[in-house]
């Protein structure tokens, strides 16, 4: 299995997927730091995507978009904040308007990637996705929707269930 | 696999003038998945929208009467509802001359399955970075 773990963890807003490859940490590091072998895993097949510019350095941007089924061409950038090869990648992952310039209209989500040699020629990769909000994220999983619905839904039983009793 | 369609919220909502609101297709195929998460996530930052969506889940709720409850503007609280429903959230509908707020349960279950769909779009890329890798050693060999 590849996949070792995968931590979602609402309060602290997170998810963690920690993968392991038959390959040195430096290999795996290109996989990131090569834009045409990023431009081979980034995208789904349906959605393969092209990196038109890659500065993979602290401050430095990556900015790809993928083509749709349909030839729709969704855009996206990255803004390098950690790069220290082939250790430790921190950025954070954005979407872009169709000319380029970033969308603000949504936040984005912040990456980091740590890349460690595990021994036996094996690597380790974590990647650990970051969402916006501590409040969002709660709302989003802990509470509230599936919770709130589940109660209103008994609640609605329970009365269902009284007015059986009430005219019987 | 999970199998669903997005709340139609979430399908009709244009994105910055890209062509991705008439895709019906189901989400887990869609790849931008992430976007959807974010506008979820981002409908979901601010205090006022989620008491806005706790409110209108007690009970359809007018505008106006929901924006007695704050201290700011019409027009501000009409912005929030907007987000929300650009979120898929909640729908905007009038009754009479009301216009009132609902929450949109489909959009609320697609919300708690994003997480998830988050996932499974990290482990196809995981299996493509193994492939990547494999080819290349294939060839070497």
């Amino acid at each position: 299995m590849t996949v070792t773990a995968v931590r979602k963890d609402p309060a602290a807003l997170t998810m963690t997927l920690t993968a392991e490859f038959d390959a040195s940490p430096e290999r795996v590091w290109q996989l990131w730091a090569d834009p045409r072998q990023l431009e081979r895993w980034w995208g789904p097949p349906t959605y393969p995507a092209t990196v038109t510019s890659h500065d993979l350095a602290p401050g430095g941007r990556v900015e790809y978009y993928m083509t749709g089924p349909e030839g729709d061409q969704p855009r996206g950038y990255w803004d390098l904040v950690e790069v220290d090869p082939p250790k430790r990648l921190a950025f954070l992952d954005r979407f872009a308007n169709a000319d380029g310039s970033p969308n603000d209209e949504f936040p984005g989500s912040e990456g980091t990637v740590t890349i460690e040699a595990i021994g036996d020629g094996r690597t380790r990769m974590e990647i650990l996705s970051r969402f916006p909000s501590t409040e969002a994220m709660e709302q989003l999983v802990a509470m509230g929707m599936e919770q709130g619905l589940t109660e209103a839904v008994g609640q609605i039983d329970a009365i269902l269930a009284e007015d059986a009793v009430a005219t019987s | 696999m999970l199998t669903f369609r997005p709340a139609p919220g979430l399908r009709d909502r244009r994105l910055t003038g890209q062509s991705y609101n008439h895709m019906v297709v189901p989400m887990q195929v869609l790849p931008l998945q992430p976007v959807v998460i974010d506008r979820v996530l981002g409908a979901l930052a601010d205090a006022t929208r989620r008491d806005i969506l706790r409110r209108a889940m007690a009970g359809q709720k007018g505008v106006a009467e929901l924006a007695a409850h704050y201290p700011m503007s019409f027009a501000a609280v009409q912005k929030h509802v907007a987000i929300l429903e650009g979120a898929g959230l909640v729908s905007k509908e009038r009754t009479g001359r009301r216009k009132v707020v609902r929450t949109e349960m489909e959009g609320l279950r697609v919300a708690q399955r994003l997480l998830d769909q988050y996932e499974e779009l990290w482990r196809g890329r995981i299996d493509r970075m193994i492939s990547l890798i494999s080819e290349e050693k294939e060839y070497d060999a």
